[in-house]
């Protein structure tokens, strides 16, 4: 296999360190240049983001170790930050990209974007072409392996931030938001946090109240929306489906009372109070009312409690698919490892046979063609039984990943074939640098 | 009832199986299993419950209702077009936890008949007869979703409200959607239910005279009939739904199985003559 990944992220390194090793989009191409420039490095991409640098390569030979491009590119001694920076090999290094595509590995377990960044690192070093067979299969792979843990486990379902969890409650009672409108009562980063999140998911008009009317049209001109005043609240709130209040008063400005007015108002169509305020400022009493749902931060911040939870249930079968399709992947390059050997092994045998038969044919006479068949059919049955151990062998141990090194290197060495490294170098030749996928 | 109609009508009854099965699945909470089949499970069975119907008519040469389990047979089969109509329009197959058992046990019943109850009246030859109970028939489908939508929504509007994680749960639509299909569900089922009324009024008053409107189901009719119109008005006027609406929908769908059972006493409906 030979990859090697080196890396640091938010779990490893804080901030001030991981921005030494940040790298921005533009500078990329030339960062994975340099990394491929460096001695024994083969193959080589790197993602960089805001939690994560992780230095991906395959070298040609297992000890090549990266700190020359980190002398050479950063101009840093990896030594000094040894304590930050993690390092996996091959098939630990397999796993990690693994986890790292399926957002195992992210802060917020299963948040999207981390696939959509590994990608684009991916597609980045591929222009320039610093990925060629094996990182391809690597990364092809981990695409596919993020794609099964998306769909199998639920472990990117569900929201987990107090903001969506409000905009999912909402579609829950409303279904679609199109055409929805929300009243902000009182300011808050919270309430705007949320009324954002509502607006992107199609909820169109705004309005917004505040003690300080300026403060309101303030936030009403930030939004797009409309400034009402406060002391017409409970004239105003009537006419929105999704209510965030989160003002300062000391006790509920919203009561049971109010809601059966702004029901009566609405004719029945329901209402969705968001209460962000600490003391509240919605009566609990007024969710018995039919039609109206309230849910404060603490309900709020339960859901997502429970969701974050969930999602670590979801990521323990997530981890199990990961572990399941590392071992796939690591046999299936063992069973590319012994496909060569057997090839030259059964190249190298009928040669053999043929030199043997050139050489007594003289001595042989003219056979009749049946004499010739019978000729061809023993030494070729001769070789295939010779073959059969060593190719069965050489099959099974490429399904046992200890094995596989030792058996074909004894099979090379027993059969006296070529040196794998110049085997493979002809056969690249042959089929013109194309995508051969043997041991490097 | 012919040989070829019952089997198409028992594979129909295996295919609403499926449905069966997914509701009760539903309710356990592990309705994934059967999600992906449920719709051309019951997709199938509609269309064999189509062929058995025109062939067994076929074979009678003539619309017969004659057969109460041909009669129960086409109310689980217009139940489950409305029910298909609805899904077309919102692509949920939710309503169908109630819509299913209640067409699964009217096909079953239909199916396994073996010595069908015969009314011999050659009124029942008349094609506004026909008309008639395709009307009532299609109207009870609105109500029987309607119905379905409001016990749905009942459930939904219940999680959102207990603030468990449950509200969050997936299988359910958005209020907001369950309420537009319980709505239009009646909406859909009103003229017919209405027509179906009056068609039946006229021929009764034809053959009867007055004295029909004593009869036990034609009045339980004329009942359903009010409580479905006040449904709608609540919910018109002042836009009734939740709790109050889906007990006015258990009211009406109560009196409309207490109208079926009544066919049993009922003079008009047996075709006894006057």
């Amino acid at each position: 296999m030979n990859y090697v990944l080196i890396g640091v992220n938010h779990r490893t390194a804080p901030v001030e360190v991981r921005e030494q090793f940040a790298i921005p989009e533009a500078r990329l191409p030339e960062a994975v240049k340099a990394l491929t420039s460096c001695a024994g490095v083969e193959e080589g991409m790197i993602v960089s983001t805001c939690n994560r640098v992780e230095i991906l390569a395959r070298t040609s030979d297992g000890g090549t170790c990266l700190d020359e491009f980190f002398h050479g590119f950063y101009g840093i001694d990896p030594d000094r930050y040894r304590a930050h920076l993690y390092e996996h090999r091959d098939r630990d290094a397999v796993r990690h990209v693994f986890r790292v595509a399926a957002s195992l590995d992210s802060m917020i377990v299963g948040e999207p974007q981390i696939l959509g960044q590994v990608k684009e690192a991916y597609a980045i070093a591929r222009a320039v072409g610093t990925v060629n067979s094996q990182l391809d299969a690597l990364l092809t792979r981990a695409f596919a392996v993020a794609k099964r843990v998306r769909n199998e486990t639920a472990v990117a379902t569900s929201a987990v931030s107090v903001a969506s969890v409000a905009v999912d409650l909402a579609k829950k009672i409303f279904g679609n938001l199109q055409g929805k409108s929300i009243y902000l009562v009182g300011a808050g980063k919270m309430s705007e946090l949320a009324a954002r999140h509502l607006l992107a998911h199609g909820a169109e008009q705004i309005y917004v109240s505040n003690r300080t009317h300026d403060r309101a049209i303030a936030l009403a001109r930030k939004f797009n929306g409309e400034a009402l005043p406060f002391d017409q609240l409970y004239e105003t709130v009537s006419l929105a489906d999704i209510v965030i209040t989160s003002t300062g008063a000391p006790h509920a400005i919203f009561r049971k009372e109010h809601g059966e007015r702004f029901l009566s108002r609405r004719r029945n169509r329901p209402m969705f109070f968001i209460d962000i305020a600490v003391p509240r400022d919605v009566d609990p009493d007024m969710n018995k009312l039919d039609g109206v749902f309230v849910y404060d931060i603490d309900d709020l911040q339960q859901v997502v409690t429970s969701h974050v939870a969930d999602r670590r249930v979801e990521a323990d079968h997530a981890e199990a698919i990961v572990q399941l399709e590392v071992d796939k992947f690591q046999a299936r390059l063992q069973t590319l490892d012994v496909v060569p050997t057997i090839v030259s092994l059964q190249e190298h045998l009928e040669t053999v046979r043929q030199a043997e038969i050139d050489r007594v044919r003289g001595r042989l006479g003219t056979l009749s063609p049946e004499q010739e068949l019978a000729v061809e059919a023993l030494t070729r049955g001769i070789v295939n039984k010779i073959m059969h151990t060593p190719i069965t062998t050489l099959k099974s141990a490429a399904r046992e990943s200890s094995e596989a090194t030792t058996v074909i290197d004894l099979v090379r060495r027993l059969f006296g074939l070529r040196e794998l490294k110049t085997a493979v170098k002809e056969d690249e030749a042959a089929v013109g640098g194309g995508k051969t996928r043997t041991r490097g | 009832m012919g040989f070829m109609p019952l089997i198409w009508l028992r594979v129909a009854v295996v295919c609403y199986g499926v449905g069966l099965l997914y509701s009760l699945l539903l309710l356990s909470k592990k309705g994934n299993l059967l999600a992906k089949i449920v719709e051309p499970a019951v997709g199938l069975g509609l269309i064999f419950h189509f062929v058995s119907l025109v062939e067994s008519t076929i074979l009678i040469g003539h619309l017969s209702l004659a057969s109460i389990h041909y009669s129960e047979s086409l109310l689980a089969f217009l139940a489950m077009v409305v029910f298909f109509v609805f899904f077309v329009g919102y692509r949920t197959t939710s309503p169908g936890i109630v819509i299913f058992p209640i067409v699964f046990v009217l096909t079953f019943a239909s199916a396994i008949g073996q010595h069908p109850v015969t009314l011999t009246s050659p009124l029942l030859r008349n094609g506004w007869i026909f008309v008639h109970v395709v009307l009532i028939f299609t109207g009870y489908a609105g109500l029987f979703l309607s119905f379905g939508a409001s016990l749905l929504y009942l459930a939904q509007e219940r999680a959102l409200k207990s603030k468990s994680k449950t509200a969050l749960l997936t299988w359910l639509p958005p209020l907001q959607t369950i309420d537009d299909i319980g709505y239009r569900a009646l909406l859909f089922g009103f003229p017919f239910m209405t027509f179906g009324i009056v068609t039946g009024s006229v021929l009764a008053i034809e053959r009867y005279g007055a004295m029909f409107f004593s009869d036990p189901k034609i009045l339980l009719s004329f009942i359903m009939w009010a409580v479905y119109m006040l449904l709608l008005y609540t919910r018109w006027s002042s836009g009734w739904r939740g709790r109050r609406a889906a007990f006015l929908a258990t009211f009406a769908f109560v009196i409309a199985i207490c109208a079926w059972i009544a066919n049993n006493f009922s003079r008009v409906h047996r075709f006894i003559p006057s």
